[in-house]
């Protein structure tokens, strides 16, 4: 075979708890080197499917393969991956030297090698001289830094992130998208990364698994997700959508078929605005209410056939001026007919 | 102003109470604290001191009268042999029995933490602490039965045909005896028994205390269970071990009734003290007998907090 073996495979893996089906029928494959996303709600799946590659549980059925070989029936500590944990989950009697080492004291490298390497990964995680520190000393990003650097000082071949970033401040966790990004370059490795929060996702990942209700509802690039949503779910989970259907969707397409419209692609106008070349849709309304945000403002807009459109548009006037249409204002939604995205569910 | 508005009702003594003691906390803490520390420091830290100041007394050899003034006879007498003697058993019963509760105890508390939840746990812990329920003197006197040359343990063994097996064990130097209620070992297995409870419960506090996720990283990170165990488990545990181990030898150094229900009747402190200061009428040396215990537990306190048993804490 010349297509090297997926860093993680998932064959049909189902999780049941008695009655509850936290992860149902999933398959999916991870090739090496990927920066793979498995984002959803909580409650979706996402974090058992992650605790299933760890081995801190075993799927009721279906196969888990790593690089090719079954590990479905393996404990943890015969895989080779490692995890950041959500809380971080440091031992809380070590220093930071000892939680580091810890992998390696396992393995029984010698104290010399252990000592040159957690001076090595301190310097990765930019946290240099706080060996002696106990966890308890630390402060949240540091502690990130530090369940990081425990982690990969294994050089595992898949790094697991369980929610690493939720319970960071905002700042801090947008510095630490960027450095985990960076960081994946560096060494090198499949990152599999668990969270509900879509903007990171997005920002982050080469490929994107989209959770809802133990099952995946669509996988892809972030762009794809977001211009090709397939289902209901993933369309308003993955940003903002106008979903469309029935007789609305009929005026306006002429197929009663349901549809996604994201709210920048449609344009604002006044009434009496020309529809412009090509496969058009033209919708008139009033604007029931709108949203002020700083770097656009978002009209809600009740079309004269009684559906409901938000529509975000781009701030560009300089004046201090909060919106160009007040409610009650005559209005005409334009935008192009390739902008709506059938939906299959 | 034309219109005045309504002058404010005079707030009640109680409340007037409350805003003062808000606005200072420290007449606060002393109200709050006055009565317990009081009591404390009349009956707790009073008896001890009376207690200690006794054991600087002496008896005087031809009247029996205490004399009252300061002199270490009564500590001379105590370090003869057979006292010497006596706080040795105590102290190795003692630790044989801190040492067997907490063989026993560990592994029922890392069981009840680790793979129950709900109900079962809370009808475990009850079953911990269903025993206490009932009086220590009846459940002592009903291991004497439970022991005896014609109890149930004796019967069983000769059921199971193995009664040469407990004669030989009872034919044994310091352990043995006559039967198992007058033998140390019998009286071994009525210590452990009697305080098992309260090793398993503190135990179980710091088990309970690990959060889950740390055995998930110790076995992510390539640790077998027993290296988790080892690396994780015990260092975190070991405040509660500790815990467990104050009360099961501070109680097995002071008890008095265990000793004289069970075993071959050699002396321990607690019945040292109880007849020096009853019909010996020999109160400082009773007195000095009871700071050995405090001692002991003195030393076990500082080895304990060198160890890092309270690191954790």
């Amino acid at each position: 075979m010349t297509d090297p073996s997926p860093a993680v495979e998932f064959t049909d893996v189902s999780r049941h708890f008695d009655e509850v089906r936290a992860v149902e029928r999933v398959s999916f494959r991870i090739p090496d080197g990927e920066f793979f996303t498995m984002l959803g709600p909580s409650g979706s799946g996402k974090t058992t499917c992650l605790r299933l590659i760890a081995g801190f549980d075993r799927p009721t059925a279906g196969h888990i393969q790593l690089f090719g070989r079954d590990v479905t029936k393996l404990p943890p500590y015969e895989r080779d991956v490692n995890t950041v944990f959500q809380n971080y989950a440091l031992f809380p009697h070590m220093t930071v030297g000892e939680n580091i080492a810890y992998g390696l004291m396992v393995k029984k490298v010698p104290k010399a090698e252990r000592e040159r390497r957690v001076a090595e990964m301190l310097e990765l995680v930019r946290l240099p001289g706080l060996h002696r520190r106990k966890p308890s000393q630390l402060s949240g990003g540091q502690q990130q830094r530090i369940a990081l650097a425990r982690a990969l000082i294994n050089h595992p071949r898949v790094l697991l992130l369980d929610e690493p970033l939720g319970a960071l401040d905002l700042k801090l966790r947008q510095q630490m998208q960027i450095e985990l990004k960076a960081l994946q370059h560096e060494v090198g490795i499949t990152f599999v990364f668990v969270t509900h929060d879509q903007e990171e996702a997005m920002s982050m990942s080469d490929r994107i698994a989209v959770f809802n209700l133990g099952r995946i509802e669509q996988i892809g690039p972030p762009a794809e997700l977001y211009e090709q949503p397939q289902t209901r779910f993933v369309a308003t989970f993955v940003g903002t959508s106008n979903l469309l259907e029935g007789d609305a969707a009929a005026a306006l397409t002429g197929s009663p078929t349901a549809f996604a419209v994201r709210p920048e692609k449609i344009r604002l106008d006044d009434e009496s605005a020309e529809a412009g070349s090509g496969d058009m849709c033209v919708a008139d309304g009033y604007v029931q209410e709108f949203l002020y945000l700083g770097m656009h403002t978002r009209y809600i807009v009740k079309l004269d056939n009684g559906a409901e459109i938000t529509v975000a548009r781009q701030n560009e006037q300089i004046a201090a001026e909060q919106g160009v249409w007040r409610p009650g204002d005559r209005v005409r939604l334009i935008w192009p007919k390739l902008a709506n995205n059938p939906l299959q569910g | 102003m034309a219109t005045a508005t309504a002058p404010r009702p005079k707030p009640s003594f109680l409340r007037q109470l409350s805003t003062a003691l808000y606005n200072r906390p420290a007449l606060f803490l002393i109200l709050l604290l006055s009565l317990p520390l009081g009591y404390m420091l009349i009956f707790y830290v009073g008896a001890l001191a009376a207690l200690l100041i006794q054991s600087f007394f002496h008896l005087d050899g031809f009247t029996g009268q205490v004399v009252r003034e300061f002199s270490l006879d009564t500590y001379r007498d105590l370090f003869t042999a057979s006292h010497v003697g006596i706080v040795v058993r105590t102290a190795t019963m003692a630790s044989a029995v801190t040492l067997a509760a907490a063989l026993l105890a560990f592994p029922l508390a890392y069981y009840t933490t680790r793979y129950t939840t709900g109900q079962t746990r809370a009808l475990l812990y009850l079953a911990v602490l269903l025993p206490l329920w009932s009086s220590y003197i009846i459940r002592v006197y009903s291991w004497k039965l439970i022991l005896a040359k014609e109890g149930i343990i004796t019967w069983f063994v000769d059921k199971l045909g193995l009664t040469a097996l407990l004669d030989a064990v009872l034919a044994l130097p310091v352990i043995g005896g006559p039967s198992l209620s007058f033998s140390s070992l019998g009286l071994f297995i009525v210590f452990t028994y009697i305080w098992l409870p309260y090793m398993i419960l503190p135990i179980h506090a710091s088990l309970e205390r690990i959060p889950k996720s740390l055995f998930d990283a110790s076995t992510d990170l390539g640790a077998k269970p027993m290296t988790t165990f080892r690396y994780v488990v015990l260092p975190l545990a070991f405040p509660g071990v500790v815990a467990g181990s104050i009360f099961t030898f501070s109680l097995t150094l002071g008890d008095y009734i265990i000793p004289s229900v069970i075993g071959n009747s050699s002396p321990f402190i607690g019945m040292a003290v109880y007849s020096y200061q009853g019909t010996a009428g020999n109160i400082p040396l009773a007195a000095a007998f009871t700071t050995i215990p405090i001692v002991i537990m003195g030393i076990y306190l500082t080895v304990a907090r060198k160890l890092g048993a309270f690191d954790a804490l």
